[in-house]
């Protein structure tokens, strides 16, 4: 892999750019590998990236339906934070904000991070005591996360309209000034490039149709659309389709998957200066580099695989966010996607091992898989590895709906999905 | 937006009078004291989450209020019949558990709903 640097483009520059080289290269499969990744975004392609680089494991492949980051990973509002309340779900998000500061040195490759600060709106006496438990909980927990008067809320974000007669009155708002926004294509495609540059083969445009087992119950390999490939151990991260995958080895999840919408508006200039969320009206909004502001709408209701979502549910988002910024009335939204979320009973994602041996999964992430791409993906790796949960990710398992240890962010999301 | 017929007040209405109930067809067990933790696990938590044809419960609740089942396609979000609470599953002829033909992106699904 030749290292990307201002002395390459100073060097390209020269020669017509005629030298730059594919950023990953596109094998045919081998008879067998050691890891089978099932699922192309970033989840899938950091976990083999980090097999490869921190366990020396590098006969894997990474198999993708589409292609890389086609799914979740290109259709989110690429907000992340940290500001989770309880202890299992920070441990995680807090490990993957940090992996975040360094991922553009870590892998060569600018994933345009950019911790703006991510702002949660209070609205209400229930909003001001709910952040206010997040805030200590966090803090307690060493994570930065402060209390801001409607005044300091203006102050940091000057587009929103505090007035007492605003349709919904803003009481204080929740800051994490660490939390931010990071570029989602680069983030796929910067660790398929450190991973292919590392010897992981990365299969595009090829779906899984089964896993078959040994006689002993353990997973042999994976049926695919370009044949059968053999795998000593099979990770499963396929976003809103880990229960159809899951279900060709005979395994229930306890996921249903609705689509979750976004969209985004004509270009301007740069006008928001970090991420807002309101979860009372449900909002969230940023600006990309592009100058485009970034929306995030909620789910649907139904299980479906549309990639759609209603009309209805946009429109409500966007009545939000014209009541909370005025300026914006008059922007026009310019594209409108929906990706599909797997979620759980819980609203807190399952990493650990599954009843068929050496078949593991990664799925449940619901609404706010993006932030947790890199902690996720390192853990997973670790997973994969040892055959065993890492500490951080140990509370994570899918037989807590069995017994019972369930980690409810269902009660304690940014905007309720 | 959902087109959804209401099977009691007989007629279709837009979504927006309707709420998901989550998968049909699900009985609660009569001794749930009794059952064991995997039992429950399985009865509570897991689902199918099909891809395809999909069995679900509704309530008019901005209507007559009463819960009903309906059948439709994960995919397309194409209904395929709506019945009342405690009917059977119907015959549905010619469409299978799963779908044929799966739909993958936006474009091919708008395609089709031309």
């Amino acid at each position: 892999m030749r290292k990307y640097s201002v002395f390459a483009v100073a060097r390209e520059a020269l020669r017509g750019h005629k030298g730059w080289e594919p950023q990953w290269v596109s094998p045919e499969p081998r008879q067998e590998y050691d890891v089978i990744i099932v699922g192309g975004g970033g989840h899938g392609l950091g976990a083999a990236y980090y097999l490869a680089k921190e366990h020396g494991i590098t006969n894997v492949a990474v198999i993708e339906k589409g292609w890389l980051g086609g799914g979740n990973t290109g259709r989110n509002t690429t907000i992340i934070r940290s500001n989770y309340l309880y202890d299992e779900s920070m441990d995680i998000y807090e490990h993957s904000l940090k992996l975040w500061e360094g991922l553009s040195q870590e892998l060569n490759y600018n994933v345009m991070y950019s911790p703006r600060g991510v702002m949660m709106l209070s609205h209400n006496i229930h909003d001001r005591q709910s952040f206010k438990r997040h805030i200590h909980a966090n803090r307690l927990h060493g994570i930065d996360n402060e209390w801001l008067t409607p005044e300091q809320a203006k102050a940091f974000c000057p587009p929103l309209d505090i007035s007492a007669t605003a349709r919904y009155p803003i009481n204080g708002a929740a800051l994490q000034r660490r939390g931010g926004t990071a570029r989602h294509d680069a983030v796929a495609w910067g660790y398929a490039r450190a991973a292919s540059d590392r010897g992981v083969h990365i299969i595009q445009n090829c779906e899984v149709k089964g896993i078959r087992r040994g006689p002993d119950g353990a997973v042999t390999g994976v049926e695919t659309s370009r044949g059968f490939i053999g795998a000593k151990k099979i990770a499963v991260s396929a976003s809103g389709h880990n229960s159809v995958i899951m279900s060709m080895a005979d395994v229930r999840v306890p996921l249903h998957s609705v689509p979750l919408q976004a969209l985004v508006s004509e270009p301007m200039k740069p006008i928001f200066p970090c991420v807002v969320m309101s979860n009372t009206v449900h909002a969230y909004i940023s600006q990309s580099d592009k100058g485009e502001l970034v929306i995030g709408a909620g789910t649907d209701q139904y299980n479906s695989y549309s990639q759609t979502g209603g009309l209805q549910i946009i429109t409500h988002t966007l009545d939000a966010i014209c009541e909370l910024f005025p300026m914006f009335r008059r922007v026009k939204m310019m594209r409108q996607w929906g990706g599909i979320t797997d979620n759980t009973p819980d609203r807190s994602a399952i990493q650990g091992v599954t009843p068929v041996k050496n078949l593991f999964v990664n799925c449940g992430w619901g609404t706010g898989g993006f932030k947790a791409t890199p902690g996720s993906a390192h853990l997973f790796a670790h997973l994969i590895a040892r055959g065993e949960p890492h500490r951080l990710a140990a509370g994570l398992t899918l037989d807590r709906f069995r017994t019972g240890r369930l980690i409810d962010e269902a009660a304690a999301a940014a905007v309720a999905h | 937006m959902l087109l959804i017929h209401c099977p009691y007040c007989e007629e279709e209405r837009s979504e927006l009078e309707f709420r998901h109930g989550g998968d049909a067809h699900i009985a609660r067990p009569t001794n749930i004291a009794d059952i064991s933790d995997e039992e429950f696990e399985e009865f509570f938590f897991l689902r199918d989450n099909p891809k395809g044809l999909i069995f679900e419960r509704w309530r008019h609740v901005h209507g007559c209020g009463r819960f009903f089942n309906a059948a439709r396609d994960t995919v397309s979000d194409k209904f395929y019949a709506s019945y009342k609470a405690g009917e059977p599953k119907p015959d549905l002829p010619g469409i299978s558990p799963a779908t044929e033909k799966t739909v993958e992106t936006y474009e091919a699904t708008e395609g089709t709903a031309k």
